[in-house]
């Protein structure tokens, strides 16, 4: 054990400080500001007037679909691509210039095929002056198993948490994670998650953009939306998820009456079912509406299931998006 | 739940010379753990070296051994510099290595200083494992020790130019095969294993390529004794253009 890495142990906790979520964008200033951001690749716009910002310390998930821009964005704010127009701060600066604050964990991969995970990782610290220890990060995230194993030989997921490890190990300021858990499974995606916790617990501000809507629930203090390169919506999930009008989807069996069901409810309420078997009833007043819409399905004999009375961020996302597919 | 350890920012760049070192290191290690690589610069060269000297297939005038030293030693300082520097650089923009070792604090000049130190450090195991093999082969090297180096160095420049040159321009694969073809190509014609003389009326064009070059610039001064003007000349005005068109054109990703 190096001196330089007995100090981080005598901090390890056993459990992180509960999780608060303060509005912090109204009071300090951001790590990362983005404003009027453009970019084009020839004839294609990208990015097309995207303002965004990180409030310090906390997490900021970018979500959009394939080919809205996320990824353009954030190498625009890593330093890799320059702007078209538009300016971009990051820690107060240029992205080239604070390079040494930042952690990018780019999408697939970058790392040496012949190095070992350990060598790879031990390279990257050896950047910083006061790196966290190498062997320490690849046994939190798990990889200690394969510290001896070369990169190109690594499963997708471990090449993943390799990755993140070398975002991390020169303790940034501010990290960048592009799609951070594509392609991990649930333990692996779990460790990802409590790592990006710890970081916001201890000060460290994030970007990540994800498809992964519960990622984006789970994680993300503020929540930006993106499409065709703009921003589309922005906030922190209750209130992207908040709503004026009461909200129950549940299923059933399909081909059910649902003019009959607005009936029974009253005249101020609407519903459809869409897909098949989905049903969708929104009203003026939750308790009243969840009550009757039980009553009714009582009368018919049929139990509800997966009864939910709140939009999900999937919900604002594809009225946000469009449900089409994309490419 | 695992604890992780205070993760509070601490962030600084490392010295320059820590960082050298770590990457000078990597690029060792990759160059030496890479079997291809080693077929390239090691074990192709050293038996070239033997069957060539020993096996009465080339004819030359001089001794057989005086004559194939110099010529290995070049394919050597080829092998390492153009071929094998071409092929991981490509590898490395494919793979993204070099663009993620952008978003660091390790300085682009830093970067290709530690490939040119990894080159320099198989160059001289090379240049020291044929030399020994020549010596017991029976090789009698005339020269001074300096003007070596000068060749060798200034070869190394211009090889180092044009690889980086089609690595940093090249996709991988194409990197790969147009590096492998201009290596057996300067191979056959670049005064190796052939003497230009072979060549008739071109020779006077082939001595400007670089491979002839430091062949020609090694054998005139290992056989000779003499240090020639024209093959210092030709090397350096490879390094100059290869390294000023890699400068320009060399994409990171």
């Amino acid at each position: 054990m190096t001196a330089a890495t007995q100090g981080t142990l005598t901090l390890i906790r056993g459990n992180p400080p509960p999780k608060i979520t303060p509005r912090l964008s109204a009071v300090s200033a951001p790590v990362l500001e983005v404003v009027d951001l453009v970019k084009r690749y020839g004839e294609r716009t990208a990015v097309d007037g995207l303002s965004l910002r990180v409030a310090a310390g906390s997490v900021t998930a970018l979500l959009g679909p394939n080919g809205a821009g996320k990824t353009t964005t954030v190498e625009v704010c890593e330093g890799f691509r320059t702007a078209d127009e538009g300016t971009v701060t990051v820690l107060g600066g240029s992205p080239a210039g604070v390079r040494h604050r930042v952690g990018v964990m780019p999408q697939g991969g970058g790392g040496y095929p012949g190095l070992r995970a350990e060598e790879l990782l031990g390279l990257f610290s050896r950047f910083y002056a006061h790196p966290h220890d190498p062997r320490q990060l690849l046994e939190l995230l798990g990889l200690a198993d394969v510290a001896r194993t070369p990169y190109r030989r690594l499963s997708g997921g471990q090449q993943q948490r390799l990755s993140l490890a070398m975002a991390v190990v020169g303790r940034p300021e501010l990290v960048f994670l592009d799609e951070p858990t594509a392609g991990l499974d649930p333990q692996a995606r779990r460790a990802t998650w409590d790592l990006v916790e710890a970081l916001r617990a201890d000060g460290v501000s994030v970007l990540l953009t994800t498809h992964l809507m519960d990622e984006a629930e789970h994680l993300a203090d503020d929540v930006v939306v993106i499409d065709h390169g703009r921003v589309v919506a922005h906030g922190t999930v209750p209130e992207l998820t908040a709503s004026s009008q009461a909200f129950v989807r549940f299923t059933g069996p399909a081909g059910l009456d649902v003019e009959d069901l607005l009936r029974s409810l009253g005249a101020d309420c609407v519903g459809k079912e869409s897909p098949a078997g989905t049903y969708l009833v929104e009203g003026p007043d939750g308790p009243q509406l969840l009550a009757g819409v039980t009553a009714w399905c009582a009368t018919r004999g049929v139990l509800p299931e997966g009864l939910q009375t709140r939009r999900t961020l999937e919900d604002v996302f594809l009225d946000l998006t469009g449900r089409e597919l994309r490419r | 739940m695992t604890g992780w350890p205070s993760l509070a920012p601490r962030a600084e760049a490392a010295p320059r010379t820590q960082m050298l070192r770590a990457q000078a290191r990597a690029e060792l290690t990759l160059l030496l753990r890479n079997g291809e690589q080693v077929l390239l610069t090691l074990v192709i060269p050293l038996g070239l070296l033997v069957v060539l000297s020993t096996v009465d297939v080339i004819d030359v005038t001089g001794r057989r051994v005086d004559f194939f030293v110099p010529g290995v030693l070049a394919l050597a300082v080829m092998s390492t510099a153009f071929t094998g520097q071409a092929i991981g650089t490509g590898f490395e923009r494919q793979y993204g290595v070099l663009k993620r070792l952008g978003a660091t604090p390790l300085p682009r000049s830093v970067l290709l200083l530690a490939k040119t130190l990894a080159v320099l450090a198989v160059e001289v195991l090379q240049v020291a494992l044929i030399s020994l093999v020549g010596l017991v082969l029976g090789w009698h090297p005339h020269g001074s020790f300096l003007g070596v180096v000068l060749l060798v160095v200034l070869g190394t420049a211009a090889f180092s130019g044009l690889g980086l040159l089609i690595g940093g321009t090249l996709r991988g694969l194409t990197t790969l095969a147009a590096a492998n073809l201009l290596w057996f190509v300067l191979l056959v014609l670049g005064g190796i294993v052939f003497p230009l003389s072979a060549y008739g009326g071109a020779a006077d064009a082939l001595r400007w390529l670089p491979t002839a070059a430091l062949s020609d610039g090694l054998r005139q001064l290992l056989q000779h004794g003499t240090l020639v003007g024209r093959d210092l000349l030709a090397l350096a005005l490879w390094a100059a253009a290869g390294l000023t068109a890699a400068a320009k054109l060399f994409r990171w990703e």
